[in-house]
C-alpha cells in the first residue's frame, strides 16, 4: 500500500518536471473521472454496507453449509453474485466456513462469483459500458464462475 | 433518483442511531468501513489514470493491446490485471482509459475478469486462508474459461458495432429523463 502512493507520487514528481502543463490537465482528468463516476460509487457503498448487515455471516454459513451438494453449489453462487464484500472481509470468512465443514467446491463458487459477477456493481458498471455489454459480461462471469467450481470439486475429490 | 437513494440512506441510519436499531447500526459501521477503504485507494488510482491519459500515446496502446496485437495483448492484460489494486471498480474506470486509448474489447473484458480473480496481492491473502491448492485450481482453470469468454463477447458486440460511448449514452440519456 505503502509501496502505492510512494510509486504514485514519484510518477506525479516527474511528470511534473517533465511538463508542468501536462501534470494539471492529468490531475484535471483524474478529478473529472472521478467526480462524474463517484455517484454510482456511492450508491454501490450503500447497498453493499446495507446487503452485509441485513445477511450476517452466519446466515450465509447456514445457507452453505446444508442441503445437497448441487444445492449449496448453486445457492453460493446466487449469493456470490448478489452480494459484494472486499476480499479482506470475503477470504477469512471463507476460512471460517471452510472449518465448519462447507466444501471446497461451494466455496470456490462463493468466491469467484463475489468477484467476478456483481449484480451490486451493475450501476458502475453500466455507466461505462451500457447495459447489454454489462448483463453479457455478468452472464458469462457467472458461467464461468460455476465451472470453475466444478473443476475445484473434481481436483478435492467431492463430486465423488 | 440517486440523490432520493442517499437521502433515504441518511435518514435510515440517523432513524437506526436513534432508535438503537442494530442492523442499522450495523449498516452505518459497514458503510464508514469501506468508504474509507475505498478512499483509500481512488485518489491515487484516479491521478494515474490522468497520468496514463496525457502521457501515454495512443499508438502505443493501440500497437499492444488494440485490434493488430494478437496473443500478447492478452498477455499484458493479466500482467496489468495481477498489479491492480482495488478491485473491480479500479478496474472500470483503468478498462474505460485504455479503451479510448484504442485496447480492442476483448482485451478490455479479460483485464476487468482477470483483476477480480488474479490480483496478485488478494490472491496471497486467499491462498492464506484456504490453502495454495484452492488458489491455485481457481487461477488456472478461470484463465482459459476468461480468455475464452472475453474473445467470445469481444466478437459478439464488434460484431453488432458496440462502443463504450454507448454506456456513457445510456447514462446522459438517464439524466435527461
Amino acid at each position: 500500500m505503502l509501496f502505492f502512493y510512494a510509486g504514485t507520487a514519484l510518477l506525479l514528481l516527474f511528470s511534473f518536471i517533465k511538463d508542468r502543463r501536462k501534470s494539471k490537465q492529468a490531475l484535471i482528468i483524474a478529478w473529472k473521472r472521478f467526480v462524474r463516476i463517484a455517484p454510482d460509487f456511492i450508491l454501490v457503498l450503500i447497498l453493499m454496507s446495507l446487503i452485509l448487515a441485513f445477511l450476517p455471516n452466519q446466515v450465509i454459513a447456514a445457507i452453505l453449509g446444508n442441503g445437497t451438494k448441487w444445492a449449496s453449489v448453486i445457492a453460493a453462487a446466487l449469493i456470490g453474485s448478489v452480494t459484494l464484500m472486499p476480499g479482506f472481509v470475503a477470504f477469512p470468512l471463507c476460512g471460517i466456513l471452510l472449518k465448519q465443514g462447507v466444501s471446497y467446491m461451494v466455496l470456490s463458487a462463493f468466491t469467484t462469483t463475489l468477484m467476478m459477477v456483481g449484480v451490486l456493481t451493475f450501476p458502475v458498471e453500466r455507466a461505462y459500458f451500457g447495459t447489454r455489454a454489462t448483463l453479457l459480461r455478468n452472464a458469462l462471469s457467472l458461467v464461468t464462475a460455476l465451472l470453475v467450481a466444478v473443476a475445484t470439486g473434481l481436483f478435492f475429490g467431492e463430486l465423488g | 433518483m440517486k440523490l432520493a437513494a442517499a437521502a433515504l440512506f441518511l435518514l435510515f441510519l440517523g432513524v437506526s442511531f436513534i432508535a438503537g436499531f442494530q442492523p442499522g447500526l450495523e449498516t452505518g459501521r459497514n458503510f464508514s468501513l469501506f468508504t474509507l477503504d475505498m478512499l483509500k485507494i481512488l485518489p491515487c488510482a484516479f491521478i494515474l489514470i490522468g497520468l496514463f491519459e496525457v502521457w501515454v500515446k495512443k499508438e502505443t496502446v493501440e500497437k499492444h493491446l488494440g485490434e493488430g496485437s494478437l496473443f500478447m495483448g492478452y498477455v499484458w492484460a493479466f500482467i496489468l490485471a495481477g498489479t491492480t489494486v482495488g478491485g473491480l471498480y479500479v478496474a472500470f474506470p483503468v478498462s474505460y482509459s485504455l479503451y479510448r486509448k484504442g485496447a480492442k474489447l476483448s482485451v478490455i473484458f479479460t483485464y476487468i475478469s482477470a483483476s477480480a480473480v488474479f490480483r496478485v496481492p488478494m490472491a496471497v491473502f486467499e491462498a492464506s486462508f484456504m490453502g495454495l491448492k484452492f488458489t491455485a485450481i481457481r487461477f488456472l482453470v478461470s484463465l482459459p474459461l476468461i480468455l475464452f469468454s472475453s474473445i467470445l463477447l469481444g466478437r459478439y458486440l464488434k460484431k453488432r458495432h458496440y462502443r463504450i460511448e454507448d454506456g456513457e449514452n445510456s447514462l446522459k440519456k438517464e439524466k435527461n429523463r
